[in-house]
C-alpha cells in the first residue's frame, strides 16, 4: 500500500528472483477509468492500518490456497487522473491455470475487502459523491469463499 | 474505546474519529450502532441504514453480532469500493 506510482515489471522480477521452478507470471494493473461523464480524477481514502493488514491476509489466503502460488499487491491511495494505474496484482506459479485463478481471487478479494474507498471529481470542479459498492463484485468474490468449489 | 468513520460514515458524522464510552448494555457492534444512531442527526444519518454499515474491531473485519468487549479500536465505513 503506498501514495507513489508502482513499477509491475520490477515487482514481477523479484516475485520469481532466485526461482527456476515458476513457468508463469500474471500481472493485473488495475486503472483509474473515465466512465464519459467528465472525471477529473478518482480520490481514494483508506484505513492506514488495516489496509496493509487486509492486503496481507489477501495474499496469504491465495497463497495457501493454490500450493506454490506465490503474489505480490499493491495498492494505492491519493488523488487518479483517468488513465492512471491505481492497483496491482502479481502473481506465479508453476503452470499459468493457477497464476490467472489467483489473480483473481486477489482482484476480487482486495476489491470487496481492502478498505479503499472511491470518490468522484470532474472536470467541472464539482464532487460526484463516494463510489457505490457494486453488488457483482460481491458474487466475483464469493466464488472463492469457504465451501464454494475449488478448482 | 476509540471509534474510527471512514468515507460518507466519517462524513456525515462530521469527525474521523473519538473516544467512545457506551453504556454496558451495549456489548455488541449492532448494540453500538444503535446506541451512536441516539447521538444525534450526524450519527442517525450515517447508521440510517444500519445493515449496509460495515465494521472492523482492531482492524479485522466482524459482523454486527461481534462482541466489542476488550476491543481498543471500533472502525465504521461503507461497503468498500477500492481496486
Amino acid at each position: 500500500m503506498q501514495a507513489e506510482i508502482f513499477d509491475a515489471a520490477e515487482e514481477a522480477r523479484n516475485l520469481v528472483a532466485g526461482r527456476t521452478d515458476l513457468g508463469a507470471v500474471v500481472s493485473f494493473v488495475g486503472l483509474c477509468r473515465d466512465e464519459g461523464a467528465g472525471l477529473a480524477a478518482l480520490e481514494i481514502e483508506h484505513y492506514p492500518g488495516m489496509a496493509e493488514a487486509e492486503i496481507a491476509r489477501v495474499v496469504m489466503e491465495a497463497e495457501a490456497r493454490w500450493r506454490g502460488v506465490r503474489a505480490t499487491a499493491i495498492h494505492r491511495y491519493g488523488s487518479f487522473a483517468p488513465g492512471e494505474p491505481i492497483v496491482l496484482v502479481v502473481t506465479a506459479a508453476a503452470h499459468r491455470g493457477e497464476a490467472f485463478a489467483a489473480a483473481e481471487m486477489l482482484m476480487d478479494y482486495l476489491k470487496t475487502r481492502a478498505p479503499f474507498w472511491k470518490r468522484v471529481r470532474y472536470l467541472d470542479g464539482s464532487q460526484g459523491g463516494w463510489v457505490e459498492a457494486k453488488s457483482h463484485d460481491d458474487n466475483s468474490a464469493a466464488r472463492w469463499d469457504a465451501g464454494a468449489s475449488k478448482k | 474505546m476509540k471509534a474510527v468513520y471512514f468515507a460518507w460514515v466519517r462524513e456525515r458524522i462530521g469527525k474521523a474519529e473519538e473516544e467512545l464510552d457506551p453504556p454496558n448494555n451495549v456489548s455488541t457492534v449492532g448494540d453500538l450502532i444503535a446506541w451512536m444512531s441516539t447521538r444525534g442527526e450526524g450519527y442517525a444519518y450515517a447508521f440510517e441504514k444500519a445493515s449496509i454499515i460495515r465494521a472492523a474491531i482492531d482492524r479485522s473485519h466482524v459482523k454486527h453480532d461481534a462482541k466489542i468487549a476488550g476491543a481498543r479500536e471500533v472502525a465504521f465505513f461503507p461497503p468498500m469500493t477500492g481496486g
